[in-house]
């Protein structure tokens, strides 16, 4: 479209948007942004804005959105505070490669260095935690910047852009024109792919005896489900996941062998240390996966297939690394490798999961103690939901125990704080989740400490009717800390208890149907009310206060040393 | 570690843009890294700068830190070298008090020894300009220093490398693209 008009640069911020098929956003008004959010009450039958409570919040919807929809998340908000409260939500995004635009106003140009009232300097604020940002002070540059920050947004490694427009470049009128951005000269989205790097890689998979995968988010953002899917089938290579990866392949296939890392499942742990070829899909070697570098996977020989060439060797050496998107990449590799079943190396992890089934997930599961588990409350859910529902998780024991024990049956399900692991991210981002999904089941699980955080994006639920069912797993303790306190701090438990209010009369003061549980009894028709109740719903659980999460590797230990107990 | 650390000089070709300053050095911040020095001037491209940074560590660190620089929206490429494959140079001023020219006489030889040139001499002070490596302007710091140096500066290392660096060859592919 390139018919001109003139038009203020505010307008032309909404024109942008439209152009580049976003019709919702989250934000929240302030002065320095004014002008835009003005635009935005005329344009408000083609352009959705959803009002936060907090500007964090926006952020962390626009993340739940772009992360269940695939497309990019755009959060608003004005200069100086409303600039710095974005900041959680796109270091969040960084980290965890979510495709973000995020538009903050700005003191007049004339005012920039003055120390104005609500100035700060968000250029150099969110620098570090930025694929990419700029700062506008003229309105005819809106059109291109705009464009070329939804380009880098979306394309290659996906990641947080920042724009923010002066509030003079938001006045002043131009001839609006608009032409989508194809590409930056100085920004490969997608490196080449060696065709000699795909016959290494084949060859290895070919020659090994006990391969492994490890996948990550990669294949999700670069929408390689169905070439992933196939090339373990074919190769039937006992495949694990990292937490952002989770849903990409289903819980219940044959050769998804449960999760990597401090946290994930005992066999896949134990035998990255016996594979003698290591695949790494799209994934990112963390230090929450890899345990201690030293002895991690030293015996086998890795391949990585890989869309930014930065992590490339970063944490673990790759002897062949598979420059590109997996979905090329894996689709490619497919004519060259062997179909192949490995089943006596895929009954070692078979004897892992024994071993694990009997000393960790009965009980969790099936607790025989009388205080309720957070695994049964998760069995619960997975019983009515047949995986087919996405779990929006915050950070802490609750988060390790959903994406543990949740069953997926479908990609995108997954909605969690990976990388930088923020308390407060779920009931926002299950806003965002819920809009990006609207005929999707939206389960937000929260632990009493994060739910606090952002409790108030209640107000935000309530005000657009957003059903999202809301499970507080109550321990009255910051527990992951807590279960650290235990295990490492001999017992001093520094400031991990929590005197929590009555949650079901904060719910109830928003207008969203709630109930608390604190028997087992109860436990399986609270869950089935919350999932059959039209629009928002509170569950609050009160569970065992004090377990902790196995298995577990402490920091620093090699990943066959994961703990049972 | 440290015996495996050495001089290496990265450099940066890039857009030129406010703020991309603040974002290559914050590379550096994020790993606690010193930067012994950053010079930022036109390339032999038009419209393409160039940064030349010197730092010292070990090779697999300065590897990862420049593919982080690469990863920038706006960089064009990046390149790290030794010492061995570099050509670089360094310049240093010297003020000294001019009496000290009159009355050691050593002076007047430590500066043409040096290949230094006197950039200026007035009534109190004179400005001696040193251009060489690193050792070399060191060097005459150190000559000087017993008779007393009232200021010393040095800039950052500028340097040419050996090899080529294909930056015209990055920016044709994309064209090409185009």
């Amino acid at each position: 479209m390139s018919k001109k008009t003139r038009i203020t640069g505010a307008e032309a911020v909404i024109r942008c948007l439209l152009e580049e098929g976003v019709d919702l956003i989250y934000g929240y008004p302030g002065g320095a942004i004014m002008p835009v959010y003005d635009e935005l009450y005329k344009y408000q039958d083609k352009l959705t804005h959803i009002l936060t409570r907090h500007e964090q919040g926006a952020t962390h919807a626009a993340q739940g959105y772009a992360r269940t929809s695939g497309k990019v998340g755009v959060a608003i908000a004005t200069s100086g505070p409303g600039a710095t409260n974005l900041v959680t939500g796109i270091a969040d995004a960084q980290i965890d490669s979510t495709p973000m635009v995020c538009i903050t106003g700005q003191v007049a140009s004339h005012l920039l260095g003055s120390d104005a009232f609500q100035e700060t300097d968000i250029i150099g604020i969110s620098t570090p935690v930025t694929k990419w940002n700029i700062q506008v002070t003229k309105a005819e540059d809106i059109p291109a910047v705009m464009a070329k920050a939804f380009y880098i947004a979306r394309s290659g490694r996906p990641g947080p852009v920042l724009v923010d427009i002066t509030k003079d470049a938001q006045f002043s009128e131009f001839d609006f024109s608009y032409e989508k951005c194809k590409g930056v000269r100085s920004y490969k989205a997608i490196p080449k792919t060696e065709p000699q790097s795909l016959k290494d890689a084949a060859a290895l998979i070919n020659d090994a005896k006990k391969p492994m995968i490890v996948w990550g988010q990669g294949v999700i953002l670069g929408e390689a489900e169905k070439e992933f899917k196939s090339f373990v089938e074919k190769t039937g290579i006992p495949s694990a996941w990292t937490i952002l990866g989770v849903s990409a392949l289903e819980t219940a296939h044959p050769l998804n062998v449960g999760m990597v890392g401090m946290h994930g499942n005992y066999g896949p742990n134990k035998l990255t240390n016996e594979c003698d070829l290591l695949i790494a899909v799209g994934m990112r070697f963390d230090d929450r996966v890899t345990g201690n570098l030293e002895t991690y996977a030293k015996q086998a020989k890795v391949i990585h297939f890989e869309i930014d060439p930065a992590e490339i060797s970063k944490n673990v050496n790759a002897d062949v690394a598979v420059m590109g998107s997996v979905k090329t990449t894996l689709a490619d590799i497919l004519p060259f490798v062997e179909k192949k079943t490995y089943d006596s190396w895929l009954s070692e992890f078979h004897a892992f999961d024994k071993i694990e089934q009997e000393k960790v997930i009965q009980e969790e599961l099936y607790p025989s103690k009388e205080g309720m588990s957070m695994g049964e409350v998760i069995r619960n859910i997975n019983e009515v939901t047949k995986g087919d529902a996405i779990v929006v998780t915050d950070v802490g024991q609750h988060q390790m125990m959903a994406i543990r024990y949740a069953e997926f049956v479908k990609s995108k399900s997954n909605v969690t704080s990976g990388g930088l692991g923020t308390m407060g991210f779920a009931l926002p981002a299950a806003i965002g989740a819920k809009m990006g999904a609207p005929d999707r089941q939206v389960i937000a699980v929260i632990g009493d400490g994060g739910y606090q955080m952002t409790i108030q994006e209640l107000g935000t639920i309530f005000q657009n009717k957003t059903g999202v069912k809301i499970v507080v797993l109550n321990n009255e303790f910051l527990g992951m800390v807590r279960q650290w306190q235990e295990l490492f701090f001999e017992n001093r438990y520094a400031s991990t208890e929590m005197t929590n209010p009555d949650f079901v009369k904060i719910a109830e003061g928003y207008h969203i149907p709630a109930q608390r549980v604190t028997e087992r009894a109860n436990l399986a028709d609270a869950v089935k009310e919350m999932l059959t109740t039209d629009g928002p719903y509170f569950l609050e659980v009160c569970v065992e206060k004090e377990n902790n999460v196995f298995p577990m590797i402490p920091t620093g230990a090699s990943v066959s040393d994961i703990r049972l107990s | 570690m440290e015996e495996n650390k050495q001089y290496y000089t990265i450099s940066v070709y890039t857009e030129n843009n406010v703020g991309l300053v603040n974002r290559i050095s914050t590379i550096f911040l994020k790993r606690h890294v010193n930067l012994l020095s950053m010079t930022a001037s036109e390339s032999e491209i038009e419209d393409v700068y160039r940064f030349t940074i010197l730092v010292k560590m070990t090779q697999e660190k300065v590897q990862k830190i420049v593919g982080q620089i690469e990863k920038q929206i706006e960089v064009i490429r990046a390149f790290y070298h030794t010492d061995e494959e570099t050509i670089s140079q360094e310049t240093a001023l010297y003020k000294v008090k001019s009496e000290l020219l009159f009355n050691e006489p050593q002076i007047q030889n430590i500066i043409k020894r040096s290949g230094a040139s006197i950039v200026t001499v007035n009534k109190r002070f004179f400005v001696i300009s040193k251009t060489g490596r690193r050792i070399e302007t060191e060097a005459l710091h150190s000559a000087l220093k017993p008779y007393g140096v009232l200021q010393f500066t040095r800039s950052g290392r500028i340097a040419v490398t050996k090899e080529a660096m294909n930056i015209s060859e990055v920016l044709k592919d994309f064209d090409d693209i185009d």
